[in-house]
């Protein structure tokens, strides 16, 4: 009776927070994963939550990062992509053979690199969509034919060779060692995210009271603002604690880490506030329902793995960018982080339910496994039973969620 | 008088079935017309051609004596013509206010307004004195009556002129169904034109002014449901034959 009672009132908190239980309970895990390996690596030199590592791990966070919201929306519309890792390695070489081999192979042309790159991985994506979505052939077999052709058109293109060094300028955006943004712009943009934290708040309330609607309470608008604004400026203060080697100047954002959380704003906005975004889920929630609402049911589904090929092409480039040095086995392997990620994140392959911010941690959680459990100096094989074992547990928990919620 | 809606001489074939085969219906401006037919007869069908879900092979749509081209659920819709389904067609994913306006969702710029949505949603659903409690919460977690009262909604926001439900009780207790009886006497009061499928004899007598039967994906023929009996309506629906002495019925029927 007791638990009862308190597992309400849990739940009555819950509520009043306006927060998806999921994204809570990711948080907590979060915390409890960051806070064990602290514990575990307080004798070494580098501690898991040493500014150093954070840093790192942010880094490592990108490439699954840039990908996973697009993954998001594709599993939400019931299909998926098994290509992304195949896409990311062919684009990523096509954007290194552009920079690099005559007659285009002179310094300043990164950006048509970089443009030609992304419009490759749209359309590839696109192409794949247009199977699915005109020809009702399953997802499944199509991006899975993807990922043998793309993989091997990688290595075909460049004979087998591997391609670099990389320009100057489009290592900017693996964040390497001029692949930061500084103090400064770290600030301006920090400070430019709590401020909009702080107005969206203000004024969502404000115009919510005013059309008679009903809004959280003051404290929960409090905690949960509160909490955000919390961890923007602890982010800040880490990036920005961590400097160039042999100085005390702060090395500040990474551009890939900013490049991701602009993706990830950017495709959150969309998912919740626009018509696409809204489609996207009544597609995956009743694909009949949204086909007699008269949506266009294969054009979403084509727009979506074009925007899933595209996010692949960018993660490419920074992956590229990072390496300096394109070899055809860049990014293999890699849509099985990014499917797992999406599923740690709380999105169900039966589609219809996901959540670009769950997505988001799950990505950060599973880099945050690896980065914790290669510091400890834990053999790879152990580290992949670890991650195989989270990812089961995780769909178990969303699956529980979900039936609880019925 | 011109009618609503006039369907005439609609045929569509799939594959080797002829599902519906010079099918004439029409439905004139506040009255009801009761579709029946066993299943597989072709009812259906013929309301998913008025509603832009199937396109059939020939036959021509009028609204309003005006001949038109209805492709798509949209072009349905913008002659006037919403459609409750039976499965009702919502996103089990979505909440109310979601459901309500799927496919017609009110944007500012490219951002879509909730707030004015969920306010005419409230608006609208109260009007069917359903109890809702929270327009926010996924339609999967609300009873058979409230999901039921969603679908009606999404009609009737839109100010349909023909109105289409598809077994609109099947799913509801006594309450509920009493509760669509007086929403459609409400509606047909206003000039909405309604047809009504429904399984239900009962229902059927008790609502349309007009009966048609289909069996067979042919039409059987349609009567006054003053002049025929429970049983002359079992016989169209069963042996596919007409009562004897009846009128023509392509007119509304005449007030009693």
């Amino acid at each position: 009776m007791q638990t009862q009672a308190a597992s309400r009132a849990n739940a009555n908190l819950v509520q009043s927070l306006g927060v998806d239980g999921r994204i809570l309970t990711m948080l907590v895990v979060l915390a409890v994963v960051w806070t064990v390996f602290q514990i575990l690596t307080l004798g070494q030199p580098g501690q898991f939550l040493s500014p150093q590592n954070l840093w790192n791990l942010s880094v490592q966070t990108a490439v699954v990062g840039i990908m996973v919201g697009g993954m998001v929306m594709v599993i939400v519309t019931r299909q998926i992509d098994l290509s992304v890792g195949s896409i990311l390695g062919f684009s990523g070489m096509i954007m290194a053979l552009i920079q690099t081999v005559p007659p285009l192979g002179w310094g300043g042309n990164w950006i048509l690199a970089l443009l030609a790159g992304l419009l490759l991985g749209a359309l590839i994506g696109a192409f794949q969509g247009y199977w699915v979505a005109y020809w009702a052939v399953p997802a499944f077999v199509v991006t899975l034919a993807g990922l043998l052709i793309f993989r091997n058109a990688t290595f075909i293109v460049a004979s087998g060779r591997t391609i670099g060094p990389l320009n100057d300028n489009f290592k900017v955006l693996g964040g390497g060692l001029n692949g930061s943004i500084g103090e400064f712009w770290t600030w301006v943009v920090g400070l430019v995210v709590m401020a909009y934290i702080v107005y969206q708040a203000l004024t969502n309330r404000s115009r919510r009271i005013k059309n008679g609607l009903p809004v959280r309470p003051v404290w929960a608008e409090a905690v949960v603002n509160g909490i955000l604004l919390a961890l923007t400026l602890a982010f800040v203060l880490v990036m920005n604690a961590f400097p160039y080697p042999g100085t005390n100047i702060p090395r500040g954002m990474p551009v890939p880490v900013l490049i991701t959380l602009v993706v990830l704003f950017a495709l959150n906005w969309v998912a919740l506030n626009t018509r696409f975004g809204r489609y996207v889920f009544a597609i995956g929630g009743n694909p009949e329902a949204a086909l007699l609402a008269g949506i266009n049911v294969k054009r979403i589904l084509v727009a979506v793995f074009a925007l899933m090929g595209m996010l692949a092409a960018l993660a490419g480039a920074v992956q590229a960018a990072r390496l300096n040095f394109v070899t055809n086995s860049m990014g293999n392997l890699l849509e099985l982080d990014v499917i797992a990620a999406a599923v740690i994140g709380g999105t169900a392959l039966a589609g219809g339910s996901g959540t670009i911010v769950g997505a988001a941690l799950g990505a950060l959680l599973m880099s945050s496994l690896r980065s914790g459990m290669v510091l400890m100096g834990m053999p790879t094989e152990w580290q992949n039973v670890v991650l195989g074992a989270v990812l089961l547990a995780a769909v178990i928990w969303n699956t529980v969620y979900l039936r609880n919620r019925r | 008088m011109t009618p609503l809606v006039e369907m005439h001489n609609i045929s569509l074939r799939f594959g080797g079935n002829q599902a519906l085969d010079n099918v004439s219906v029409n439905l004139y401006p506040g009255e009801v017309v009761g579709l029946l037919g066993h299943n597989g007869a072709g009812k259906s069908t013929l309301i998913k051609v008025l509603s832009g879900a199937y396109r059939a092979d020939s036959g021509q749509i009028r609204v309003n004596g005006q001949e038109v081209q209805i492709r798509t659920p949209q072009d349905a819709q913008a002659q006037g013509i919403e459609t409750i389904y039976q499965t009702l067609a919502l996103a089990d994913n979505l909440d109310a206010v979601a459901n309500v306006f799927l496919g017609r969702e009110k944007v500012r710029g490219v951002m879509l307004d909730e707030d004015i949505m969920e306010l005419e949603a409230r608006k609208t659903l109260d009007r069917l004195r359903v109890k809702i409690p929270s327009l926010r919460l996924p339609v999967a977690q609300m009873s058979g009556g409230q999901r039921q009262t969603v679908a009606i909604g999404r009609a009737i926001y839109f100010k349909a002129r023909c109105l289409i439900m598809d077994e609109p009780t099947a799913a509801l207790g006594p309450e509920e169904t009493q509760k669509v009886h007086q929403l459609i006497k409400a509606l047909k009061a206003e000039g909405v034109g309604i047809f009504l499928i429904s399984h239900d004899l009962h229902d059927v007598f008790d609502l349309a002014d007009r009966i048609t039967v289909m069996k067979n994906g042919r039409l059987v023929g349609t009567v006054y449901t003053q002049d025929v009996t429970h049983d002359d309506v079992l016989g169209m629906i069963i042996g596919g034959v007409m009562p004897k002495n009846v009128r023509p019925a392509d007119q509304p029927a005449p007030r009693a």
